[in-house]
């Protein structure tokens, strides 16, 4: 062995070809993977933003529920303020509808309260309570990427 | 030489003449099988035969040993992939056009619904048969004796079986279609049940970057379904194919499908045995133990498994052949009169009530309804495992080849079957009634239904089983036998749960005649 004749190295200069080769390979590989998955993880999203106008606080008078659909989410106006509470299931993301209790998923059972608090089902999580937020010209803007605490409610004056 | 054109001319005129014939013996390289040694090369020397042996055993071409599962599975692959490149010339995989061009197939292209049917059923039938052949293989013990690598092969095209049925659900873009994808969907971000309760998904959320990149979004959109069909068209099917080459070749390298060490030819075979025509020479006997005779193996078997076989070409072929048109022609009037679903266009404001995966993943959303995480990504992986090791944690290498390895695995099974089911029903009937931890304290913490479901406890109830019986018969294959048959067990009951039992807001009815009017 040429490590021994020379003493003091460790490696053997064949041995070290052969490990820095090994080593080579097995970075290349694993650059040319994560930059396949890097390259399929969309840097651009085909969809609608996650922030949406929802109107001025007047369309929402004390006492109603406004659900939109299209967003996924439903507004709730009472005495203390305006609420956001998501329609997405946690459970496996069908859109869950008002119910007697709070809310009921159609799709395995999963039941809310009012609160959205999970009460029955396979929901691994509560509703998500989103943020709401006022504009310069007054009109609300909901953004369903941002969950607040469960009973943040919002005032805001026209 | 003499009369260069007029030979030639003459020549040129009986070729024409023989031109089928000679066109047709020119196809086998070898020329015309008339003989042992023209129909051994004509399975050797063809590109596509040559996967098979020259031979093959008597016991392989016994319908009651292989039920022809194995092939069946193949055929229906062959036919899924030729129906399929017809239904590529009219689909167009666009959120805009992808439901009227299926629409268009099924109700206007000439054939196209029975093209469809025919990719549909022959699909679906994958599964069953897939699964029927692993059956056959396990119960007759053909995992042993160097094949336990080609076992873990066989798991993943088990898997990719039902990626590429999955993948192929969604492409219609129906309700049914959506509504599965973001069940998929989400079952792919369940990892998040458990970041959650540990409280660590912010710093590490694994599950909702592979939704990211199964969706290629936030939500199912447009690049959702141009992920799903490259998987259906491109990566499933190159892997499939790959998996069966390597499935295949070492089948062959193994000296072909498994036997029994008792095998014993019936009278009725007598005739399918052809006695080498060779007398004289320096070998006094009859048999000639030619290269194109040994059976491969760790070490050529010189003296073994010669005998008890017969010819492949035409012997073993006539098989494949018949179970082929049997197979096509099952395929053809099933199609013909059961059409394949198509709902309305997909809709994300309105959910299926009860939205449904399809039947064969329904056994799994049943364990979904329990637990997410543990339903989508646990159980499912804890299976896989367990399938993929039996042939390691058993290595007993007695009675391969014999169905349930002897009378005690029989024994052994119809306890495992009597034992299970009852458990199964039970504990399923416990859950419909009184419902699960959430019900009875609403506060419980997430991650003890994680660990704690119905789910969960039946798995370890077929793990104790099973170890029961290792020690009970001091028997490994025993134990195997004991747990997948009740893996069995599962998977039919799950299945039958998920697909007739359960109706809207997945409440139980005991048929669809119950389910609620909306």
């Amino acid at each position: 062995m040429s490590s021994e004749t020379e003493g003091k190295s460790e490696v053997s200069r064949r041995d070290f070809i052969g490990l820095a080769t090994l080593g080579a390979v097995l970075l290349s590989s694993l650059s040319v993977l994560t930059g396949i998955f890097r390259l399929s993880k969309p840097t651009v999203r085909y969809e609608e933003s996650t922030k949406f106008k929802i109107g001025k606080i007047d369309s929402f008078p004390v006492g109603t529920v406004k659900k939109l659909d299209e967003r996924g989410v439903f507004i709730f106006a009472t005495d203390e303020g305006l609420h956001a509470i998501s329609s997405v299931c946690t459970h496996l993301g069908c859109i869950v509808a008002i119910s007697d209790t709070g809310f009921q998923c159609p799709c395995h059972g999963s039941k809310y309260n009012e609160h959205g608090k999970v009460i029955g089902g396979p929901a691994p999580r509560n509703l998500a309570w989103l943020e709401i937020s006022q504009n310069l010209d007054g009109s609300l803007e909901v953004d369903s990427a941002k969950s607040v605490p469960t009973g943040t409610k919002y005032k805001f004056y026209a | 030489m003499s009369e260069p054109n007029h030979n030639g001319i003459d020549s040129f005129r009986n070729n024409l003449k023989s031109i089928i014939d000679s066109f047709a013996s020119s196809f086998l390289r070898s020329g015309k099988p008339t003989s042992d040694k023209s129909r051994a090369s004509a399975m050797f020397n063809n590109f596509f035969l040559h996967v098979q042996g020259v031979k093959t055993h008597m016991n392989t071409l016994r319908p009651t040993y292989t039920l022809g599962l194995g092939l069946i599975s193949l055929f229906l692959l062959l036919i899924t992939t030729v129906s399929g490149v017809v239904l590529m010339i009219y689909y167009n995989p666009s959120i805009e056009n992808a439901y009227n061009t299926v629409k268009d197939i099924t109700y206007v292209v000439i054939g196209g619904s029975l093209s469809r049917n025919i990719h549909k059923w022959a699909g679906e039938g994958m599964i069953i048969f897939v699964l029927f052949h692993m059956a056959r293989v396990f119960f007759t013990g053909s995992y042993k004796k160097g094949r336990e690598f080609n076992w873990v092969i066989g798991i993943a095209l088990l898997v990719i079986t039902f990626g590429i049925n999955l993948s192929g659900y969604m492409l219609p873009w129906d309700q049914l279609s959506y509504w599965a994808l973001v069940i998929v969907a989400n079952i792919i971000q369940s990892p998040k049940e458990i970041t959650d309760s540990l409280g660590i998904t912010q710093y590490f959320d694994v599950g909702g970057f592979s939704k990211e990149l199964f969706l290629g979004g936030l939500n199912a959109g447009k690049e959702s379904l141009t992920r799903v069909y490259l998987l259906h068209v491109m990566l499933f099917p190159i892997l499939m194919f790959i998996f069966l080459g390597v499935h295949f070749w070492r089948i062959r390298k193994d000296g072909g499908l498994t036997k029994p060490d008792s095998f014993e030819p019936q009278e009725s075979d007598a005739q399918l045995f052809s006695p080498p025509e060779k007398k004289g020479g320096i070998f006094t006997t009859n048999k000639t133990y030619g290269l194109m005779e040994l059976a491969g193996g760790r070490t050529p078997a010189v003296d073994k498994d010669v005998e008890n076989t017969v010819l492949s070409w035409p012997n073993l072929l006539i098989a494949e052949l018949a179970v082929f048109f049997i197979c096509f022609a099952g395929v053809v009037v099933y199609s013909f009169f059961i059409d394949a679903p198509l709902k309305e266009l997909a809709n994300p404001l309105i959910p299926e009530n009860p939205a449904k995966a399809p039947w064969y993943f329904l056994g799994l959303q049943e364990l979904l309804s329990y637990s997410a995480f543990m339903g989508g990504v646990g159980l499912p992986g804890i299976a896989l495992l367990g399938l993929a090791l039996i042939p390691y944690l058993d290595r007993e290498q007695e009675h391969v080849g014999v169905w349930f390895s002897g009378k005690q695995g029989k024994s052994v099974a119809l306890q495992a079957l009597l034992a299970g089911t009852p458990v199964l029903v039970g504990l399923l009937a416990f859950v419909i009634s009184f419902g699960w931890f959430r019900n009875w304290w609403p506060n419980v913490p997430q991650l003890l239904i994680t660990l704690v479901n119905p789910g969960n406890l039946w798995v370890v109830f077929m793990m104790l089983w099973s170890v029961w019986v290792i020690k009970k018969t001091g028997s490994t294959r025993m134990g195997a036998i004991a747990l997948f048959t009740m893996f069995l067990v599962s998977f039919v009951i799950l299945t039958y749960v998920g697909t007739e039992l359960r109706g809207p807001n997945w409440g139980f009815y005991w048929s669809h005649s119950q389910w609620p009017p909306h």
